[in-house]
C-alpha cells in the first residue's frame, strides 16, 4: 500500500522523462515521510516499463496491460488511477503537468475527492505534511500552498524536479489491475508532428528566436544554431502569429511553459507573455541589439550584438567546441 | 444546439503584480481586468456552432461583481444569455468548489449539447475546470481543442499534444476545452455591446444552487504569496563578435557547466 502514488505516463511503450522525475520525486518525500512509493502503468504491452520505474524509486508498480489500453483514453486512465488511489489510500498522488498530466489529472482529483494543485515546481514536507510552491500569475507570484485531507495531489511541472540516481539493482513489486476499457471520448487518429524534433517541454537546451530575425527566410539561423546545441528550436509568439514557424513550437504565456538548463533566446524582446514560459530556465542567455530589452532583466548572460552577425559565429564556434569535447 | 460557455474575468496578463499585506493575495485595485483569452476562443466556437446550426449559447460566470464584464463582453460577441455566480461563499473556493458551482449551475440548464471552456483561466493557470466539471456532470471530456466538427450526437475535435496531433471522437454532450489556434475572437461591435445590456444576467447565489460552505470547502489553501526571488545579476559580455562569442561558450562551460 504506497504512501505515495505517481502516474507513470508512457507513450508508444516509452516512459516520460517526466514519469522518471514525478516518481523520484515521490522517493524523495516518501523517504522524508517514512512510506513507501507506487506507480501506475497503464499502457498495452507495457509491463517490461516497470524495472526502469522500481529503478527510480518505485517500490510498487501496478501494471493495467491490455491491447485495449494502447491509445490514452481520459475516462479510463482516470477509472485506473481511482482504483489505485483506493485500493492505497495514499497521502499524496503526483501526475506529470503534461498534455495527458493535464487532461487526466482534474478528472481523478474530482473521482477520488482530492484537492489538486497544478504545475507544481517545488515540494516539501512540514509537519508531516505537504507544501507546494506553484508560479502564479505569469510567475510574476508564487504561491506557498497547503492540503486540507488526503490525498495531496500534485501535477508537476516537467523539467524542474531532479532525476534521482538510477539503481537497476532496486526491484518493484507488481501489482496487475484490470479495468473497465469503455470510453465516451477516445483518439481516433494520431499524426506525428514533430518526428525526429525534440519536444520542448522535456529539452535540457533550448534555443528560441524572435521577430529581431527580420523574416521566415532567416529563422534557419536559429535552427542551425539548435542544432549546434543539440537544443530544441523555440519561438515567440510575434513570429508564429506572423506565421514564420509552427505554433507548437511557440514558448510563453499561450504557449509552452519550458524549464531547460539553458534557454537562448535570439532577437526577442523578453514580454512579461514570454517570459511567463520560460523564467523557470535555471541559465537564460540573451542576444538582442537592444541593451534596453527587457529579456536583459532575467538573463544570466547578455551579448549586445546582431543576431544576423553573432548567431552565425556562435553556431560555428559551438560545432568546434561540441566536435573538440567529442 | 444548446451551448453553454464557461467564462472568467482575470488580471490583463501585463497587469503588474503586488502581494496584499495579508500575505496570500494580490492587490486587486491597480488590477486591470479581462476576459482570460482562452475563453474568449471558447465563446467564439460556440458563436460559430450557432451561427452554423441555429441554437443559443448561454454564458455561466463565477466571481464578485466585478466580473460581470466578463459576461458582458461575451455576451457583446453576441452570445444570447448568462448566469453570473456570485456569493461571498465563493471567495474562498478552490478550484473544486468553484467546479462544483459551475457545474450545479450548469445542470440546471439542461438539457445541453457541449460545455466549452478555455484550456486554462489565465493568472491561476490551473487547467483544472474542464476535467473537473466533465468528471462532476458524468460527460466524456476533449481538453486543449484546436478545431471542432459537429456531426449527429458526436463530435471530432483535434488536439495538440507533446509531438503529435489527435483526433478524438466524443458522444454529445460533452466538455471541450479551447487552446490557441482553436479560431480567431471576433471583436464586439458597437451594436453587440449596445445589445449586450438589454440581454439577460441571472445571478445566482450559493444558496440558490443550494450549495452550503461545507459543499465549497477548500481542499487546498494558499499560505504565502511572494514576488519571484530576484535572478542573480546579469553578466554583459563585451567585445567584437567573436570575442563575445568565444566569452559566451567559455562562461556556459567553466562558470554554468551546462556544455
Ligand atoms: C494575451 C497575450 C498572450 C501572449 N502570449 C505570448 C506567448 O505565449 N509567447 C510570446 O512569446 N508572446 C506572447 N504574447 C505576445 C508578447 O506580448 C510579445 O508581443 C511577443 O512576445 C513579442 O515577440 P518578439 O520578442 O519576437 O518580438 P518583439 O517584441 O518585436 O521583439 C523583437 C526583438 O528583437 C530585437 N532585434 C531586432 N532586430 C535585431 C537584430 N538584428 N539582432 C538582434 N536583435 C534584434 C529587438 O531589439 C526586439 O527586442 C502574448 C500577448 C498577449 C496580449
Amino acid at each position: 500500500m504506497a504512501g505515495i502514488v505517481t502516474f507513470a505516463e508512457q507513450r508508444d511503450g516509452k516512459l516520460r522523462r517526466a514519469s522518471l522525475e514525478a516518481v523520484s520525486e515521490a522517493r524523495r518525500l516518501a523517504d522524508a515521510l517514512g512510506t513507501t512509493v507506487g506507480a501506475v502503468l497503464i499502457g498495452s504491452g507495457v509491463e517490461g516499463l516497470a524495472d526502469e520505474l522500481a529503478a527510480h524509486g518505485a517500490d510498487e508498480v501496478y501494471v493495467f496491460d491490455d491491447a485495449a489500453l494502447s491509445r490514452y483514453a481520459t475516462e479510463v486512465w482516470a477509472r485506473a488511477m481511482a482504483q489505485v488511489v483506493g485500493d492505497a489510500k495514499p497521502k499524496a498522488v503526483l501526475v506529470p503537468f503534461t498534455a495527458m498530466g493535464k487532461d487526466l489529472a482534474p478528472r481523478l482529483a474530482a473521482k477520488v475527492g482530492a484537492g489538486l494543485l497544478s504545475d507544481v515546481v517545488g515540494l516539501a514536507v512540514k509537519d508531516g505534511r505537504l507544501e507546494a510552491r506553484r508560479p502564479m500569475y505569469a510567475g510574476k507570484a508564487y504561491a506557498t500552498v497547503r492540503w486540507e485531507g488526503d490525498p495531496q495531489m500534485a501535477t508537476l511541472r516537467a523539467n524542474v524536479f531532479a532525476l534521482g540516481a538510477r539503481d537497476a539493482a532496486r526491484k518493484a513489486e507488481v501489482v496487475k489491475g484490470t479495468v473497465d476499457t469503455a470510453a465516451r471520448a477516445r483518439a481516433t487518429a494520431i499524426h506525428a508532428t514533430a518526428e525526429g524534433k525534440l519536444e520542448l517541454t522535456e529539452a535540457q537546451v533550448i534555443v528560441s528566436g524572435g521577430r529581431g530575425l527580420k523574416g521566415p527566410e532567416h529563422f534557419h539561423l536559429v535552427e542551425e544554431l539548435g542544432g549546434a546545441f543539440g537544443a530544441a528550436v523555440g519561438a515567440s509568439r510575434a513570429v508564429v502569429d506572423a506565421g514564420w514557424v509552427d505554433h507548437q513550437m511557440q514558448v510563453g504565456q499561450t504557449g509552452k511553459t519550458v524549464s531547460p538548463t539553458l534557454y537562448v533566446a535570439c532577437g526577442i524582446s523578453g514580454a512579461i507573455q514570454h517570459l511567463a514560459g520560460m523564467s523557470t530556465s535555471k541559465y537564460i542567455v540573451a542576444i538582442n541589439k537592444d541593451a534596453d530589452a527587457p529579456i536583459f532583466k532575467v538573463a544570466n548572460y547578455g551579448i549586445v550584438g546582431d543576431v544576423f552577425e553573432i548567431l552565425p559565429k556562435l553556431t560555428a564556434q559551438a560545432k568546434a567546441y561540441f566536435a573538440a569535447k567529442g | 444546439m444548446k451551448i453553454i460557455v464557461c467564462v472568467k474575468q482575470v488580471p490583463d496578463t501585463e497587469a503588474r503584480i503586488r502581494i496584499a499585506p495579508e500575505g496570500n493575495a494580490i492587490v486587486e485595485s491597480d488590477v486591470n481586468w479581462i476576459v482570460s483569452p482562452y475563453d474568449e476562443f471558447a465563446v467564439e466556437e460556440a458563436l460559430r456552432i450557432r451561427e452554423a446550426k441555429g441554437g443559443e449559447v448561454v454564458l455561466v460566470g463565477l466571481g464578485p461583481e466585478r466580473g460581470q464584464a466578463a459576461l458582458r463582453s461575451g455576451l457583446a460577441m453576441g452570445a444570447d444569455s448568462a448566469v453570473h455566480l456570485k456569493d461571498p461563499l465563493f471567495d474562498a473556493a478552490d478550484t473544486a468548489g468553484i467546479a462544483r458551482a459551475l457545474a450545479t449551475a450548469i445542470r440546471a440548464l439542461a438539457p445541453f449539447d457541449l460545455v466549452f471552456t478555455g484550456q486554462q483561466g489565465v493568472g491561476g493557470d490551473n487547467s483544472q475546470i474542464p476535467g473537473l466539471l466533465a468528471e462532476m456532470l458524468d460527460l466524456p471530456q476533449v481538453t486543449m481543442a484546436v478545431k471542432v466538427e459537429l456531426e449527429e450526437g458526436k463530435a471530432l475535435v483535434n488536439r495538440e499534444v507533446e509531438g503529435a496531433h489527435e483526433v478524438w471522437e466524443t458522444s454529445l454532450p460533452a466538455v471541450v476545452s479551447a487552446q490557441k489556434g482553436l479560431n480567431e475572437p471576433r471583436y464586439a461591435s458597437l451594436k453587440g455591446i449596445m445589445a449586450a445590456k438589454k440581454k439577460p444576467i441571472d445571478v445566482k447565489d450559493a444558496a440558490a444552487l443550494g450549495l452550503q460552505a461545507a459543499d465549497l470547502a477548500p481542499r487546498t489553501k494558499v499560505v504565502a504569496l511572494e514576488l519571484p526571488p530576484p535572478r542573480p545579476p546579469i553578466r554583459m559580455i563585451e567585445g567584437d563578435a567573436d570575442t563575445q562569442v568565444k566569452e559566451l561558450l567559455r562562461l556556459l562551460h567553466e562558470e554554468a557547466k551546462v556544455i
